[in-house]
C-alpha cells in the first residue's frame, strides 16, 4: 500500500449553482481526496435550489429553506468558496482564472457551470426601476418588495413555466397580475392547445388576466415602469414588470477563452469542451445540438461529469427523456415527449371530463407511448412516463390505456387498487422524483438499509422530493408503507395554527433574531403556507410584533379581533358594550352625570356595574360608538380597555383612608398602578387588584398581579385568575415602598408580555415556566428587573393614547358608518 | 340568479372601491336585503353577503378577512366569501348579493336573489 498520498490536483469550478455543486457533491463521494476545490459564484449566496424560487415567491418556502449547501458545508469539505465575485477571464495557456475582484486561481481541471441568463428582448424601457427578470434571489426579493411596497399591479411577460410561476407567486402576494404571452396558448412547448386553454381558464378564474397573442412593444414610464404597451395598441398599467420569456446559455466567458461555442458551450459525451482540461455542465452547455433548462438531464450530466473528473473516462452522457410539471399549487399539469401526432402513423388518444376539468392526451407511435399531456388529474403521469421511457408495448391495453393505470391494468387481469396504494404498486424502477432522478427502489432501499424514519432523512440521503417537492406525498407514502405505524409526521412545539408548522416561541425568537417587522414579512420568511394567515395567527403575530418593536411597528387593525378594532365589546346581537375607565374604581358626580346623560341621549338599553368596579353600557349601536365616546371624553373619561387583550381593571378596596382595618392606602396604590399600566397590550387580558389589609376585600389573590397591604409594606402576588379554572396566586415577594410595587409590577408585566404565548393568561404561563423562574427574573435579578421595568415604560410611551379620542375625532370613520345607497 | 323579478337587474352604486379597506369591509343598509357586508380582499376581489352569520346571526362584516374568507367575530365560523358557505365541518350559508366593480365604483344588484 502506498503510504504517501498523491499530490492533490486543483479543480476550479466557475459557478456556484445547482449544476456545478451537484458535480462537486458527486465527486466528493467518488474521489474525496483527489482535488483541492475552489468555487467561484457570481451571487453572494451559498448554493441554493433555483427551482424552488417560485415556491419562495408564492410564500410556500423561505429563502433559508432552499439553501442546498450552507457555508459550513464548504468549510467542512475543505472547499474554498469565493461568492459574490464572478470569474471574468480564463487563461488556458497559464491554466488560471481571474475573478472580477482580481483573485487568480490556478487549475488542473476547470469546470464551467455558469448557468444561463434571462433572455432580454430588445424592448424599450427594459431595465427601468420596476422591471426585473425571474432568475435569482435578487429578482425574487425585488418582486416581493414590489408586492409589499410599490403598488399592486404587476405585468408578467412570458407564458411559459417561468412566467406562469412568477405570475402565480405575485398573485398569491396580493397583486393584480396580467400576463402577456406572444403565442395564442400558454406553455405551448410543453402543452397542446387544449391543455394550454384549460390552464388559462383555471388561472383566469384565480384572477390572472391574460393577453395572449400579445407582442410587447414597449415598457412605458420615464423614471420607473408604469406599464407595457402591446403592438396591437393595448396598454396594461403596472407598478412591476417581470420579463420571463426564457433563458439563454451563459457562454461569454467560454467564448472569450476561445472555446467552441454555438448556442451553448459545446461539449462531448464526456461533458468535456474542446480543451481536455475544461469540462462544462448545466444550462450553459450544448450537447449534440441540444441545450438544457430542466433539472433532470442536468443531474445526469453532473453524475457523468463527476465520474469523468474522478478518472472514469468511459462514463457517457445520454440525454434522458424529459417530463415537465408546473409548480402552481392546485394546478396540475404533466407533460412528456411528443405533444401531438407528428405523422400519419402516429395515433392520438384523448380523454376529457369537462365537469372535473380533467384532460389527457397520449401520443402512440408503433404501439408505444411517445408523448403524454395531462391536465387536472396527473396522478398517473409517472406511470405513463415510465411506459414512455421503457418503450413498453401498450397494444394489449390500448382500449383502456387512457383511463389510467388502475383501469388499464385491471382490464389486464391485475387487481384494481385504490389511489393510496398506487405508489406501493409501482415497480422499483419507477421514477418517483423527476427533479433528482430517484426511482422507487433507491428510496425503499435507503429506508431499509439506513433505517430512515423521517421525510427529512429520506431527502437528505436520497434527494427524493428535495427540489420542487411535488413528489413529497409519494415519498411519504413509501415511508408509511415501509414503517407502518412507526411512521409519524414530524413533531415539535405545537404549531401556532394550520398556516404554519412553527410554534409560538419559535416565531417570537425569529422575529427578534431576524428583525422581522411586518406580518407579511414574518409569514414570508417563516414559510407560512397561507400567505394571509387566518383569524388565529394574525392577531398573535400583530401582538408579537407590537411587543417586539414598540413605537416602530404599525398596528395592523385588519389583524385585530373585532373588539380591539372597534374598541368596544361585541355582544350576541351585534351591538357593543362600552366601559369607560374608572381609575382604581373611583368616580365622581361629573363622570356619573356624563354617563347618565349618554345613556339617555343614545337610548342605551342597559347599564350594569361590572365586577371590575366600573360601569358597562350595553346595546350601543356601531354607528353610535364615536358619539358616545366623544361625550364621555368631554367629561374626562377614556377607554377602559374592557375589550382588550391588555390591562383591564385595577380593583381596590377603600384602604386606610376609610376602613378601620386598613393598613395602607390601597386605593391610591391602585390608581398609581393603573396610571402606569393602562393602555398596555398583553398576550391575554390582565387584571390587577390592591387590598388594603390581609382580609383582601379586593380579591387580589385571584388576579394576574395582586397587591395585599401588610403592616410592613406590600405583599405581591402573581398568576391568579377567576373564571373556569380558578387559580389562586403565588406569592412573588414582599416589598416596602410604593415605588418598589410599581417596579415589580412593571417588570412582571413586561416578562409576561415578552415570554408568554398569545392567549395564554398569567396563570397557565406561571404554571408552565414555574414561579421560581418568575422570582429569579423579577425578584432576584435586580438589574434584570430594572431593565424589564424600563422596557415596559418605554412601550407605554407609545401605548398610552386614548383610542376613543382618536376615533371620536374622526379616525377610521368607515368602520363605524353605514353606507346607504339610493335604491 | 342575478336577474330581478322584473327581468332587469338593478345595479346600485354603493361606494368607491377605496372606501372599503383591504382585508376589511363596509356595512351597507339596504331596503331589499337588510344589512349587507361588503368585503374587499387583499387582492381587491369584492364580495357581498347578507351581514348575518348562518350560525347565530353574527355580523360577518366585523370579522377578520383572510384570503377569500372571513371568520365570524362571534363564534369563529369561517365563511367562504365567494359562495357564502360555511367552511366544513360547519354547515350553512350566508346569502350572496351580486356585486361588481366598474371603473372603481362598487355596484350591488339589490333587486334579485344572489
Amino acid at each position: 500500500m502506498n503510504m504517501i498520498a498523491a499530490p492533490r490536483q486543483r479543480l476550479v469550478v466557475v459557478g456556484n449553482g445547482m449544476a456545478g455543486m451537484r458535480v462537486v457533491q458527486n465527486l466528493l463521494r467518488l474521489a474525496p481526496h483527489r482535488y483541492d476545490i475552489t468555487v467561484f459564484g457570481a451571487e453572494p449566496h451559498p448554493n441554493y435550489d433555483r427551482i424552488a424560487l417560485s415556491s419562495v415567491l408564492a410564500g410556500e418556502k423561505t429563502l433559508e429553506e432552499i439553501v442546498i449547501n450552507s457555508r459550513d458545508w464548504y468549510a467542512e469539505n475543505g472547499i474554498r468558496l469565493i461568492a459574490g465575485d464572478p470569474v471574468v477571464a480564463i487563461d488556458r495557456m497559464a491554466r488560471t482564472v481571474t475573478s472580477a475582484s482580481g483573485v487568480v486561481a490556478a487549475y488542473d481541471r476547470l469546470l464551467i457551470a455558469a448557468g444561463s441568463k434571462p433572455l432580454a428582448p430588445p424592448i424599450p424601457g427594459l431595465g427601468l426601476p420596476g422591471t426585473c427578470a425571474f432568475r435569482d434571489i435578487a429578482d425574487v426579493e425585488t418582486m416581493i418588495a414590489a408586492a409589499r411596497d410599490e403598488g399592486r399591479r404587476a405585468v408578467v411577460i412570458g407564458g411559459g413555466l417561468l412566467g406562469l410561476e412568477a405570475a402565480w407567486g405575485l398573485r398569491r402576494r396580493g397583486m393584480s397580475v396580467a400576463l402577456v404571452h406572444l403565442m395564442p396558448t400558454l406553455m405551448e412547448r410543453q402543452l397542446d392547445a387544449t391543455a394550454g386553454t384549460l390552464l388559462q381558464r383555471d388561472l383566469d378564474r384565480r384572477g390572472i388576466a391574460f393577453f395572449t397573442n400579445g407582442q410587447t412593444e414597449e415598457i412605458t414610464g420615464t423614471d420607473r415602469a408604469t406599464g407595457v404597451r402591446l403592438a396591437d395598441g393595448r396598454e396594461v398599467p403596472a407598478d412591476l414588470v417581470v420579463v420571463a420569456i426564457g433563458i439563454r446559455p451563459n457562454i461569454d466567458l467560454a467564448r472569450q477563452a476561445g472555446l467552441e461555442v454555438n448556442r451553448g458551450i459545446v461539449v462531448d459525451d464526456g461533458l468535456r469542451t474542446e480543451d481536455p482540461n475544461i469540462f462544462a455542465v448545466g444550462e450553459c452547455v450544448e450537447h449534440r445540438g441540444q441545450v438544457f433548462g430542466l433539472v433532470a438531464p442536468i443531474w445526469e450530466q453532473a453524475k457523468i461529469c463527476a465520474a469523468q473528473l474522478a478518472g472514469d473516462e468511459t462514463a457517457i452522457y445520454v440525454t434522458p427523456p424529459l417530463s415537465t410539471r408546473l409548480k402552481i399549487t392546485g394546478v396540475d399539469v404533466f407533460s412528456a415527449g411528443a405533444l401531438a401526432a407528428a405523422d400519419p402513423a402516429d395515433e392520438e388518444i384523448t380523454f376529457q371530463d369537462v365537469a372535473r376539468g380533467v384532460y389527457r392526451k397520449l401520443v402512440l407511435r408503433g404501439g408505444k407511448v411517445a408523448g403524454v399531456v395531462m391536465y387536472g388529474d396527473v396522478t398517473d403521469g409517472p406511470w405513463y412516463f415510465q411506459l414512455l421511457r421503457e418503450g413498453t408495448e401498450v397494444g394489449p391495453m390500448r382500449d383502456t390505456l387512457i383511463l389510467g393505470r388502475a383501469v388499464a391494468t385491471a382490464a389486464q387481469g391485475a387487481p384494481a387498487h385504490d389511489p393510496a396504494a398506487a405508489v406501493a404498486a409501482l415497480p422499483d424502477t419507477a421514477e418517483i422524483c423527476g427533479c433528482n432522478g430517484v426511482c422507487k427502489g433507491s428510496i425503499t432501499a435507503a429506508i431499509a438499509e439506513l433505517k430512515l424514519t423521517t421525510l427529512d432523512a429520506v431527502r437528505a440521503h436520497t434527494k427524493a422530493s428535495a427540489s420542487c417537492g411535488s413528489c413529497t406525498g409519494q415519498v411519504e407514502a413509501l415511508l408509511a408503507a415501509a414503517l407502518g405505524e412507526g411512521y409519524a409526521k414530524p413533531e415539535g412545539e405545537r404549531p401556532m395554527c394550520k398556516c404554519t408548522s412553527h410554534g409560538h416561541d419559535h416565531v417570537r425568537r425569529e422575529i427578534l433574531a431576524r428583525g422581522l417587522k411586518t406580518i407579511p414579512e414574518v409569514m414570508l420568511r417563516l414559510g407560512w403556507t397561507r400567505p394571509e394567515g387566518c383569524a388565529s395567527c394574525r392577531p398573535a403575530l400583530n401582538y408579537y410584533l407590537l411587543c417586539a418593536w414598540p413605537g416602530e411597528y404599525e398596528d395592523d387593525a385588519r389583524s385585530r379581533f373585532v373588539n380591539e378594532r372597534m374598541h368596544a365589546n361585541i355582544q350576541k346581537d351585534g351591538t357593543y358594550s362600552v366601559v369607560p375607565r374608572m381609575w382604581g374604581g373611583l368616580t365622581n358626580p361629573r363622570e356619573l352625570r356624563a354617563i347618565a346623560d349618554v345613556v339617555e341621549k343614545y337610548n342605551i338599553p342597559e347599564v350594569k356595574v361590572t365586577g371590575g368596579q366600573r360601569i358597562d353600557l350595553f346595546g350601543v349601536k356601531r354607528e353610535q360608538l364615536p358619539h358616545v365616546w366623544r361625550d364621555l371624553n368631554a367629561a374626562g373619561m377614556v377607554s377602559g380597555h374592557a375589550y382588550a387583550k391588555g390591562l383591564r381593571t385595577v380593583k381596590t378596596c377603600v384602604g386606610s383612608t376609610w376602613c378601620r382595618f386598613g393598613t395602607q392606602d390601597s386605593t391610591g396604590m391602585g390608581v398609581a398602578l393603573e396610571r402606569m399600566a393602562w393602555g398596555s397590550w398583553h398576550p391575554h387580558k390582565v387584571k390587577l387588584a390592591v387590598s388594603g389589609c390581609p382580609r383582601n376585600c379586593a380579591e387580589a389573590t385571584i388576579k394576574d398581579f395582586g397587591v395585599v397591604a401588610v403592616e410592613s409594606g406590600w405583599e405581591l402576588h402573581v398568576g391568579g385568575n377567576g373564571g373556569i379554572h380558578v387559580r389562586a396566586t403565588d406569592l412573588l415577594c414582599r416589598v416596602a415602598t410604593e415605588a418598589e410595587v410599581l417596579e415589580h409590577c412593571g417588570a412582571f408585566l413586561q416578562l409576561y408580555r415578552e415570554e408568554a404565548r398569545y392567549l395564554e393568561r398569567t396563570a397557565p404561563w406561571v404554571e408552565r415556566v414555574g414561579i421560581d423562574y418568575v422570582r429569579r427574573r423579577v425578584v432576584e435579578d435586580v438589574e434584570g428587573r430594572r431593565a424589564l421595568h424600563e422596557r415596559f415604560l418605554h412601550a407605554q410611551r407609545f401605548a398610552q393614547q386614548d383610542p376613543w379620542a382618536e376615533r371620536a375625532a374622526g379616525a377610521d370613520a368607515g368602520a363605524f358608518s353605514t353606507l346607504v345607497p339610493a335604491e | 340568479m342575478d336577474g330581478s323579478i322584473a327581468g332587469q337587474t338593478a345595479w346600485v352604486e354603493v361606494c368607491r372601491l377605496e372606501e372599503i379597506p383591504r382585508q376589511g369591509s363596509r356595512v351597507v343598509a339596504t331596503a331589499a336585503r337588510g344589512e349587507v357586508a361588503l368585503f374587499r380582499a387583499l387582492d381587491d376581489a369584492v364580495f357581498a353577503l347578507e351581514d348575518r352569520c348562518p350560525h347565530k346571526g353574527g355580523p360577518l362584516s366585523q370579522g377578520i378577512v383572510h384570503g377569500h374568507a372571513v371568520t365570524c367575530p362571534l363564534h369563529n365560523w369561517v365563511i367562504d366569501l365567494a359562495s357564502g358557505e360555511a367552511v366544513a365541518p360547519d354547515k350553512g350559508c350566508a346569502p350572496r348579493i351580486p356585486v361588481r366593480v366598474e371603473a372603481g365604483r362598487v355596484l350591488l344588484a339589490l333587486g334579485g336573489r344572489g
